[in-house]
């Protein structure tokens, strides 16, 4: 374990805790409203532990819709993160089984922006680092969660203090941050426009993958960049197994 | 500890299913001996791609209160960090809601 690297991952998870921790308070309120006790406030945020996913099956449960229809909406919403897995492979591959299963569990959307971040930027991403910035959002997430179904109707409406606006302001904060890539402004407006016109006539949460898919597609059709060897990345690579 | 057991299990199925689409695409890309450069490509091309869509209907959908504060949140990102796009957006729909807007 280096502590440094832990510093780290704790540093880059910061403020993503920060910026979930209202949709986490947000998810305890209105579970606790539809019948949810605090126990299975806890037991659902410690294991599916992915935020949209876990207000679309509320609503559901809400619906008293069948099981099958909760789990494939949750699997319907959460679908974007096979392509995380496919994409952050190549930075953690080194992981052992044990801290990719983790690694795994773990992987929320800002988290794998961290960690695709990290790895362009040429730093080593160890399991040290990847469970520090992991840690410092997964528990305050299941902490806050409970603690939201406690207060509930403390919090009251959550546009009234203007925290409905901080999730999607921290997402389009990592749109930008990847703004320097190949064709990024071409996929953006892609996925963007695909999105909305998914969201239009489709519906949520199928606005996600369908938009997704479009800027993906995308860019796979443009032409391909000149290749370079990227012999300094690998070395980097291939410095990184300590942990 | 109050469980009721329908819940439960409705919960631990998406847990699973959850858990599956955040192994899957690295169980899928290990399976492939080398990957083609068109589909390093559209790997690139994910974290902007899916990220977009999670802010573009919010904008589309939301007010002019959210629109205002995501275009705002947008000129303080292109220069500074994302704390200050936070705090930029969550001024411009606090002051449009309590004021314009109330």
């Amino acid at each position: 374990m280096n502590r440094a690297d832990f510093v780290e991952g704790l540093r880059a998870g910061f403020p993503i805790a920060l910026a979930s921790a209202p949709f986490g308070a947000l998810f305890g309120a209105l579970a606790v409203e539809q019948g949810m006790s605090l126990s299975e406030v806890a037991f659902m945020s410690a294991t599916v532990y992915a935020g949209a996913s876990q207000l679309v099956g509320l609503e559901l449960f809400g619906h008293h819709a069948q099981a099958w229809l909760i789990v494939l909406s949750i699997l319907a919403v959460n679908f974007r993160h096979v392509l995380y897995s496919a994409a952050i492979t190549r930075y953690i591959d080194h992981f052992t089984p044990v801290q990719k299963f983790f690694t795994f569990f773990l992987l929320v959307d800002p988290q794998f922006a961290e960690t695709v971040k990290r790895g362009e930027a040429g730093k080593p991403v160890t399991f040290t680092w990847y469970l520090g910035c992991g840690i410092i959002v997964y528990i305050p997430w299941v902490l806050i969660s409970v603690l939201g179904g406690m207060l509930g109707s403390f919090i009251g409406d959550p546009k009234a203090i203007g925290l409905d606006i901080l999730l999607p302001t921290y997402f389009l904060g990592i749109v930008l941050g990847f703004r320097k890539r190949d064709n990024f402004l071409a996929v953006a407006v892609v996925s963007a426009v695909a999105s909305i016109v998914a969201y239009h006539y489709v519906g949520s949460p199928w606005h996600v993958s369908l938009g997704a898919a479009a800027g993906i597609v995308l860019a796979a059709l443009l032409p391909l960049p000149p290749q370079e060897p990227d012999l300094e990345a690998d070395a980097l690579q291939s410095d990184v197994h300590e942990v | 500890m109050d469980f009721d057991l329908h819940m439960v299990l409705v919960i631990a199925a998406a847990a699973v299913v959850t858990y599956g689409t955040r192994i899957g695409g690295y169980v899928l890309i290990t399976r492939m001996k080398r990957i083609p450069p068109r589909m390093e490509a559209a790997l690139n091309a994910v974290p902007a791609a899916v990220l977009t869509t999670l802010v573009a209907p919010t904008f589309f959908a939301g007010g002019w209160d959210t629109r205002l504060a995501l275009i705002a949140a947008l000129f303080v990102g292109l220069r500074t960090s994302h704390t200050w796009m936070l705090l930029a957006a969550w001024i411009v729909v606090m002051v449009w809601r309590h004021t314009i807007g109330a």
